[in-house]
């Protein structure tokens, strides 16, 4: 389902360029679950990021159902987001002008697949109902990263990233928001790729590989 | 389309929740569009006005034939014209005054005149064309002159010089302001018995100039459909003042809107990547953005438009008494809803929204989704947003060098004020984060040194705010400077012009005789100057001609700009003339050069021995020896006088003059009246300026309400840390109005220079240009000190309600700058 093949990546810095990604190559399958781990500053969110179409790579191809992103013009690449991709950032990153309903469906009306039930029920299972007329400087953090989880999920993706999805959450909250991702994620049958620093929490995923000085090694 | 459609939902999202945000756009919006309708609704009336005025007679787009030299022409020659066959219609126009209102009296031959005149479309009508020629005839009239010379119709009232107008009808078609009869009844109301200010040329006639000058010789010239009227082309400079103050306020409400749409823009930085993550592509973006502005802009445009209305009518009394003053204009008294001002509202509105979120929209399509939210180093940012802020001051400064010197005109001069301003509004912040580097290099105290460094980050969010303030402050300051100096010099001049106790007009030219040789015979009167006057055309100007005669009140007296020696003597003995500034300096000439004067006979030679300055006259005027009047025009108008009288006894000779000679004296009035008058038409014609200076400033302290409301949020985030430590709300609060209040003190000390300079390159350059007269330059420090003031209550009024929310606010809504559940 996602192939991401010979990824290079490097920034520009006074001193030259610095390499972030160096030859990173992995596959995922189509419901099944990866850890991406490191530590600070080893290229996970890059990586993520590029995988989700939001970065640009130096050279690689990262293949989402058969399509090559990094191939894609900009408007193709939106595209590919709205319709396939679910993103769950650190910082959750809700539409502060939108209560929690309406951030839920965000993603799938402009996918156009916007289905009521479906997301009555992942709002219920998320334990959102009682809070769908709020806005989200009325909510804690683990019930905005919940509410990401939703809409991240409400599209249906073939694929959900997560980076760092429990970074700014306490050790409980995190566990228990990763739980509902994770079950989530088995009813909707999407392939998961989770970037942590946390091995706790890396290892409730099936599969995870590491990223040390820009390369990757399977664990 | 189904993606702009939801973009464009999570956008304007943002304004249902930021209400005040919202209000604060669309109310600059609203402002700067009304200010600017508002005159241009204004001036499209005056128009309108002028040129119905001028199409009355020939419907519009007809030639005429008007005096070569002089301003009227003999009938003879209109005869000669229709027996060589040539198809025209005569015309005589004129002023007269009935009761106390100045009125235009238009003669006409209604048989003749072109098809397409409103008046001709009488001849459609029998029972109006039988009145007309039958019996004592008929004075059409307006309905709205009727009522404004308080006459019903069938009323017969005299003019000054008790000629009867024949019974008054009303007539929809006649013009604001004039009453139109039969030629014949025309020349005999204004005592120009067999002569003609014009004659219509028929559409379908093809005179051209070689016929014209065979049959006519030289006495006539043939005057193209599109040449601009005497009316449109004296009033141009007053239409131009007004549109530029309606610019300027614009730009000042348009700073509201480039503040509150680059607030909402930062605001909404976060919700603009989350959207491109989610995956709306940039161009689905651009458009969601620029819907929005395009539906923000139609209400508060049209918004604008209908308050633009309101203003117009608002200040039309006072501008249409102003032109009736100043130019004998008459303008309709309502506005109309014409279309051209509304589309001129509407597209300014569009093109001022566009203008505020254009590096909004910019940035939103430049940046990948990733850093569109990302914080730079905010002293990066700083100094790059200073150094770009330095180099437009520049760049403006130099393009404000090049129209000073190579610029020519009222154009250039509005250029050299507007791009100087729009400099120093530029270089204002610069020279704060300055003032503030200073401060904090300085500052030995930790919160002290917070507070310098704190108002560096964030002078960029008030900028625009304080930039509109500065620019404000310093058009209230020039202009205020301008206005205040023209009515100190004005006074000073009209002291120094009537110093006669009384000014009277006779009704005829042999009740005038009757009169003076009375006033020979009294003792309280010691002088009986005649003021006699004649019309004329030098070029394409109209011309007063004023005789004098030989008196200290003028020789001790009248102000004289540029004189020879012996100016009196060259004056009375010589073919000599005094010619007004605003004469001279459109036919740029001066003292010894010589002008060819058109009278009633040949043109007079004349050399100039003097200039004087005659502030508020639109039209040129020549004061000549009064023997050389009578000799040279033969039809001056006999009939005005003044009176050295002794101070004491000005009312009573007064009352004697009326109980004597009662209708025999069309006018009487007395010194201080007739300063008064003056006076009140000087302080009417500024009524307008000093309401838009006010609104402006007005507009400006909006402005600056509106940036704090908006910054206060974001406020709240850099104010928590230092919470945190240990100061409290009360103080942080404090030192937040201290600051608004040193950067507005810093914008009034700014405008203050600023401000004299405007002064100078009003009354320099633009007035020179529009007017022809130059004012000396003065400065009035306590205006500088009223004008700080006000800066100062601006400012703290504006600040208020932000920093009561600071003061009060709730330390949870503090603690969640840190929330962390990690």
């Amino acid at each position: 389902m996602l192939r991401v093949e010979r990824l290079h990546k490097s920034y520009p810095t006074p001193q030259g360029r610095i390499p972030v990604l160096r030859d990173v190559n992995f596959t995922l399958a189509a419901g099944a679950t990866l850890a991406l781990t490191g530590e600070s500053g080893s290229g996970k969110s890059t990586l993520l990021h590029i995988v989700g179409a939001l970065d640009d790579a130096d050279s690689g191809d990262v293949i989402l159902d058969g399509v090559a992103l990094t191939r894609l013009s900009e408007t193709a690449r939106a595209a590919t987001r709205r319709d396939k991709i679910g993103v769950v950032f650190q910082q959750f990153n809700l539409i502060p002008s939108l209560n929690v309903e309406e951030n839920l469906g965000f993603q799938a009306r402009l996918a156009g697949r916007y289905d009521p039930a479906w997301q009555e029920e992942f709002t219920a299972r998320l334990g959102l109902t009682a809070l769908r007329a709020r806005y989200p400087e009325e909510l804690s953090g683990g019930q905005q990263q919940r509410v990401a989880i939703g809409r991240a999920l409400a599209v249906r993706p073939k694929l959900l990233l997560a980076d760092e999805p429990t970074g700014n959450l306490d050790e409980a909250t995190g566990d228990a928001v990763l739980a509902l991702a994770l079950d989530l994620v088995d009813a909707t049958g999407c392939a998961f790729l989770m970037a942590t620093h946390s091995e706790r929490l890396a290892a409730r995923l099936q599969n995870r590989v590491r990223l040390e000085a820009g390369l990757l090694a399977a664990q | 389309m189904r993606e702009t459609l939801w973009t464009l939902a999570a956008l304007m999202s943002h304004w249902r929740r930021r209400p005040g945000s919202l209000a604060t756009l669309v109310l600059g919006l609203v402002i700067a569009t009304a200010l600017w309708s508002g005159v241009q609704a204004l001036n499209a009336q005056a128009r309108k006005s002028y040129d119905a005025a001028a199409a009355v007679i020939s419907g519009g787009g007809a030639r005429t034939l008007a005096a070569s030299r002089g301003v009227l022409f003999d009938e003879a020659l209109f005869v000669k014209l229709r027996r060589a066959g040539v198809n025209v219609s005569p015309v005589l126009e004129g002023a007269a005054r009935i009761g106390e209102k100045n009125i235009r009296i238009i003669g006409v031959e209604p048989l003749s005149l072109p098809r397409r005149s409103p008046i001709a479309r009488m001849r459609s009508r029998a029972d109006v064309i039988e009145d007309f020629f039958s019996g004592p005839g008929r004075a059409f009239a307006a309905p709205q002159t009727l009522s404004r010379i308080n006459f019903a119709e069938g009323a017969q009232p005299q003019t000054e010089r008790r000629q009867q107008l024949p019974p008054l009808a009303a007539l929809a078609e006649a013009p604001p302001g004039a009453i139109v009869v039969d030629i014949g009844v025309a020349q005999r109301l204004l005592d120009r018995p067999g002569k003609l200010s014009r004659l219509i040329v028929a559409d379908d006639e093809t005179l051209d100039e070689e016929q014209l000058k065979r049959v006519a010789g030289d006495a006539l010239r043939l005057v193209a459909p599109d040449d601009e009227s005497d009316i449109g082309r004296l009033t141009e400079s007053f239409h131009l003042n007004l549109t530029a103050f309606g610019f300027l306020a614009f730009l000042v409400g348009l700073f509201i809107v480039h503040a509150a749409y680059g607030l909402a823009f930062e605001q909404r930085l976060p919700t603009l990547r989350t959207l491109r993550a989610l995956g709306v592509a940039p161009r689905d973006l651009i458009f969601a953005m620029a819907c929005e502005i395009a539906a923000l802009t139609f209400v508060a445009g049209y918004a604008g438009v209908i308050g633009g209305y309101a203003i117009a009518q608002a200040l039309l009394p006072d501008v249409a008494k102003s032109l009736e003053s100043l130019y004998g204009a008459q303008i309709s008294e309502s506005i109309a809803f014409d279309a051209r001002w509304q589309l001129s509202g509407l597209a300014m509105a569009g093109a001022g929204a566009v203008l505020a979120a254009a590096s909004g929209l910019t940035r939103a399509l430049r940046m990948p989704p990733l850093s569109v939210a990302r914080p730079i180093a905010w002293r990066v940012e700083h100094h790059r947003y200073l150094r770009r802020q330095a180099t437009f001051a520049a760049l403006a400064l130099v393009a404000a060098a090049f129209a000073y010197r190579f610029g020519d005109g009222l154009a250039s001069g509005f250029a050299i004020i507007g791009l100087s301003l729009l400099a120093a509004a530029l270089f204002l912040p610069v020279g704060l984060a300055g003032a503030l580097a200073l401060g904090e290099h300085a500052a030995h105290r930790p919160l002290a040194r917070w507070f310098f460094a704190d108002g560096r980050q964030e002078i960029s969010g008030l900028s625009l705010a304080l930039m509109a303030l500065l620019i404000a402050l310093a058009t209230n300051i020039g202009v205020g400077g301008m206005v205040e100096g023209f009515r100190q010099t004005f006074v000073r001049w009209l002291d120094a012009r009537l110093i006669a106790e009384i000014y009277f007009e006779a009704a005829t030219p042999a009740d005038a005789r009757d009169i003076e040789a009375w006033a020979r015979k009294q003792p309280d009167i010691s002088a009986i100057l005649p003021v006699w006057r004649a019309k004329t055309r030098i070029g394409e100007w109209p011309v007063d001609v004023f005789g004098m005669t030989p008196h200290e009140t003028y020789t001790a007296h009248f102000p004289l700009i540029e004189a020879e020696p012996g100016v009196w003597t060259a004056l009375r003995a010589q073919e000599a003339v005094l010619v007004s500034e605003q004469l001279a300096r459109r036919l740029g000439v001066g003292l010894g050069a010589t002008l060819d004067i058109p009278t009633s006979g040949q043109d007079w030679r004349a050399r100039i021995v003097g200039v004087f300055p005659d502030y508020g006259n639109p039209k040129g005027q020549l004061r000549v020896d009064h023997e050389k009047l009578k000799r040279y025009f033969d039809d001056a108008s006999g009939v005005h006088y003044s009176l050295r009288v002794a101070p004491d006894a000005t009312m009573r000779v007064i009352e004697n003059m009326q109980q004597r000679f009662g209708e025999k004296i069309a006018r009487i009035i007395d010194q201080s009246e007739l300063k008064s008058l003056s006076t009140d038409v000087f302080e009417r014609t500024f009524a307008v300026t000093t309401a838009l200076n006010t609104l402006t400033l007005i507009v400006s302290g909006v402005a600056l309400f509106a940036s704090l409301l908006t910054l206060s949020d974001m406020r709240r985030a850099r104010i928590a840390p230092v919470w945190a430590l240990g100061a409290t709300r009360r103080k942080l609060a404090g030192l937040e109005m201290i600051r608004v209040i040193a950067f507005a003190a810093g914008a009034a000390a700014f405008a203050t220079p600023l401000g004299l300079f405007m002064t100078w390159c009003l009354v320099a350059i633009v007035n020179v240009a529009a007017f022809g007269w130059r004012l000396p330059f003065h400065m009035f420090p306590a205006q500088w000190l009223v004008v700080f003031f006000v800066a100062l209550c601006a400012a703290f009024f504006a600040a208020l309600v932000p920093v009561a929310r600071l003061a009060r606010v709730a330390p949870t809504e503090l603690l969640k700058v840190f929330s962390d559940e990690r």
